[in-house]
């Protein structure tokens, strides 16, 4: 709620004197910058400890340790930004991961895109149930998608039971997405990042995206404004959904074994991920590229504090600290706004 | 998160939010509930008293496909001991205090054999005490609970033995000499620390030229024991080979090992159920791996637990019974029941074994 959202072509014209001034500024207050800091300072710190840490193989690992955390904070960070928050996606994940699974050994020789496909419409099916249920039941979504945490790791219980599939049951080529780099960059990486800008572009130039600004930031005015409320939160979860598919997907292209348990527990570290990034926990506020910034330094710190080799336990007490120094660098930030938007107010008066 | 700004005084709609919550809880329960008894082949729980034995197994965690296997020679065995009923309950997540709860259920249901394999060998104690003073036998299998909570306990193979061929593997990847780590299981987990005890000590005996430099913990998690493993490369870069002594640990470093630059750089060994491992010995990922057949350790299991409840032995040292087609099985000292030795898996015989 640290942001107000203009009308789209009602504000006043900027004089082009202070334009420049607005540009540095405007960097200066970029909800990512803290971020990004933290992130080069914290890779660049490791790397002196231990060059291995930028080594090809380094690199590579620390890409595919945030792609699917990437793709699921971006996911996140769209529901949050209208003031709801989706706790299921561990377990759409799941979901997702154990059907590309069986897809691939009850249809051997299935194309890879229609998997892909398939994985994204599974998700996004997820989601819009999530999504039904919050804009239909008027429950805040926190209850909702607790409960279908629970549903949906239910369903894959009883549907996967102890089969588990392993990476030798799928074709080599879908394997081969998450090992393959494009000059050092692996192939599923490189699809995160075409999803965080596609999304980035939506959330800041389309008026459904700032439709969800506008919503998170107060969902009662934005109604009034005659903004289909219930339509674009039910888009939300549903675009959340497809990128939980799309996850779920890659996570089987890279990791061995999928089963009932797999994506137990990621919701939590999607969330955090989201809030590291700037995107204020109340909704109207933060980026998708920040949330995606976020997914990349918390798993860049476990991989860190690793290669440093600093204890495990320490690990989970540094990500809450970061995430309280982010919640305490957003008040610190809206109440300043508040009080300057304020001081002018009253001038302009 | 509008829960967060509930503005006090719509109670109304505070309690319609209740209801829902109430609501979805309850069919998350029914939902998870369901799934809880999924693997278990349609048997009936035991009403108890009724003159008809039965058995519960409670394994470290449902869905694991190892545990699978134990479990599916425990339900044969309970059919050929001759019990009315089997049936398998346990925890989603193998943590300390998970089958606590499992444990209480099965004392209140009078079942007659409760045979576990304990995440945590002084959690499950005091519970089992009270199963026990209900009159029920207490079977440990696969990781021993402490020794005075339960009749008897079914071990693989004589513990140590597990921990040799580990070291002999490895030592002969490496060339004997090197760096190597273990990539574990729980931290607190029974059977896993005592091989990891027995390997260090033949360590330091005998291959003074290996040293061991790290022992870290993937909570038998594929995806956190994948960046275990990644981590561990990472650290120490002087790495040569990683002992696995846990089927999902070792799978998880396989899949990271055949996909990175270190594949056949490190070697690999430890416990692995041959059929997860299959592609990676074949592309030369891992040269060798070991393991004992788990289904005869659940049919044994079940045995052990109807001659306890039939009274036929006590679990005294030197007692002995007829575990079916795995013939008689002795107690040993500290009351531990051997099944059998450990096989080493390699390119050449692993085609014959389908678990």
């Amino acid at each position: 709620m640290t942001t107000t959202v203009q009308p789209t072509g009602s504000g006043t014209p900027t004089p082009a004197a202070s334009e420049k001034r607005n540009i540095i500024g405007s960097v200066m207050h970029l909800r990512e910058l803290p971020v990004i800091l933290a992130l080069v300072a914290l890779v660049l710190v490791t790397w002196a400890i231990n060059p291995l840490f930028l080594s090809p193989q380094g690199v590579k690992d620390m890409l595919l340790n945030a792609t699917i955390v990437m793709i699921l904070a971006v996911g996140q960070a769209i529901v949050i930004i209208t003031r709801n928050v989706d706790l299921s996606v561990g377990s759409i994940l799941g979901l997702v991961a154990f059907g590309t699974g069986t897809l691939f050994v009850s249809f051997p020789g299935i194309p890879i895109v229609a998997v892909f496909i398939l994985g994204m419409v599974f998700g996004a099916l997820l989601g819009a149930v999530n999504g039904l249920l919050v804009t239909l039941a008027k429950v805040p979504a926190l209850v909702i998608t607790l409960g279908t945490l629970y549903i949906y790791r239910g369903l894959n219980n009883a549907w996967a039971g102890g089969t588990q599939y392993f990476a030798d049951d799928r074709p080599e080529a879908f394997g081969n997405l998450s090992v393959d780099t494009v000059l050092g960059f692996p192939l599923i990486t490189l699809m995160a990042v075409f999803v965080v800008v596609i999304v980035a572009i939506f959330m800041a130039g389309a008026r459904s995206g700032r439709d969800l600004y506008a919503i998170g930031s107060d969902p009662d005015a934005a109604r009034v404004f005659g903004i289909p409320v219930t339509k674009r939160v039910l888009l939300a979860f549903v675009a959340n959904g497809v990128l939980a598919g799309l996850a779920g997907v890659l996570y089987t292209s890279r990791f061995n074994s999928v089963g009932a348990t797999t994506g137990t527990g990621l919701e939590l570290d999607v969330v955090a991920a989201a809030v590291v990034g700037g995107v204020a926990i109340f909704g109207g506020s933060g980026s998708v590229v920040g949330a995606a910034f976020g997914a990349l330094l918390l798993t860049t710190i476990t991989g860190a504090l690793t290669a440093v080799r600093v204890d495990k336990f320490w690990q989970q007490a540094i990500v809450g600290v970061l995430i309280l120094a982010s919640i305490v660098i957003d008040r610190i930030a809206s109440v300043r706004t508040a009080r300057r938007l304020r001081v002018s107010e009253a001038r302009d008066v | 998160m509008e829960l967060f700004h509930n503005h006090g005084t719509r109670s109304m709609r505070t309690r319609r939010i209740l209801g829902v919550a109430a609501l979805t809880a309850s069919i998350a329960l029914v939902a998870t509930g369901c799934a809880g008894g999924g693997s278990d082949s349609g048997s009936t729980s035991g009403s108890g008293g009724g003159g008809d034995q039965t058995i519960t197994f409670i394994p470290k965690q449902l869905n694991n496909p190892y545990t699978d296997v134990v479990l599916g020679g425990g339900e044969e065995g309970a059919k050929a001991a001759g019990f009315a009923s089997s049936q398998v309950v346990g925890p989603l997540d193998a943590s300390a205090s998970s089958q606590v709860s499992f444990i209480n259920a099965e004392t209140q249901a009078g079942t007659n054999v409760i045979v576990i394999a304990a995440n945590d060998p002084d959690a499950v104690c005091s519970s089992l005490e009270e199963a026990r003073t209900g009159g029920a036998k207490i079977v440990a299998f696969d990781s021993d609970t402490n020794p005075d909570c339960r009749d008897v306990f079914i071990s693989q193979v004589v513990a140590k033995d597990v921990a040799l061929i580990q070291t002999k593997l490895i030592s002969e990847q490496i060339g004997g000499s090197g760096e190597i780590a273990i990539l574990s299981a729980t931290a607190n987990a029974t059977n896993q620390n005592e091989w990891i005890k027995f390997m260090e000590e033949d360590l330091k005996a005998n291959y003074p030229d290996i040293k061991l430099v790290a022992t870290v913990y993937g909570d038998d998690d594929d995806t956190k024991s994948f960046q275990e493993a990644q981590g561990l490369l990472q650290a120490h870069p002087n790495l040569k080979g990683i002992i696995s002594p846990t089927t999902v640990g070792i799978a998880a470093t396989a899949r990271y090992l055949s996909t990175s630059d270190y594949k056949g750089k490190v070697a690999l060994t430890g416990l692995g159920l041959p059929n997860e491992m299959r592609p990676f010995v074949k592309d030369d990922t891992v040269k060798a791996f070991a393991l004992w057949d788990p289904a005869q350790l659940g049919y044994v299991a079940a045995f052990a637990g109807k001659a306890l409840a039939d009274g036929t032995i006590t679990g005294e040292v030197g007692d002995k019974f007829d575990a079916g087609d795995l013939g008689e099985k002795e107690v040993t000292d500290g009351g531990i029941v051997i099944v059998g030795p450990p096989t080493t898996f390699t390119k050449d015989n692993i085609d014959d074994y389908d678990f």
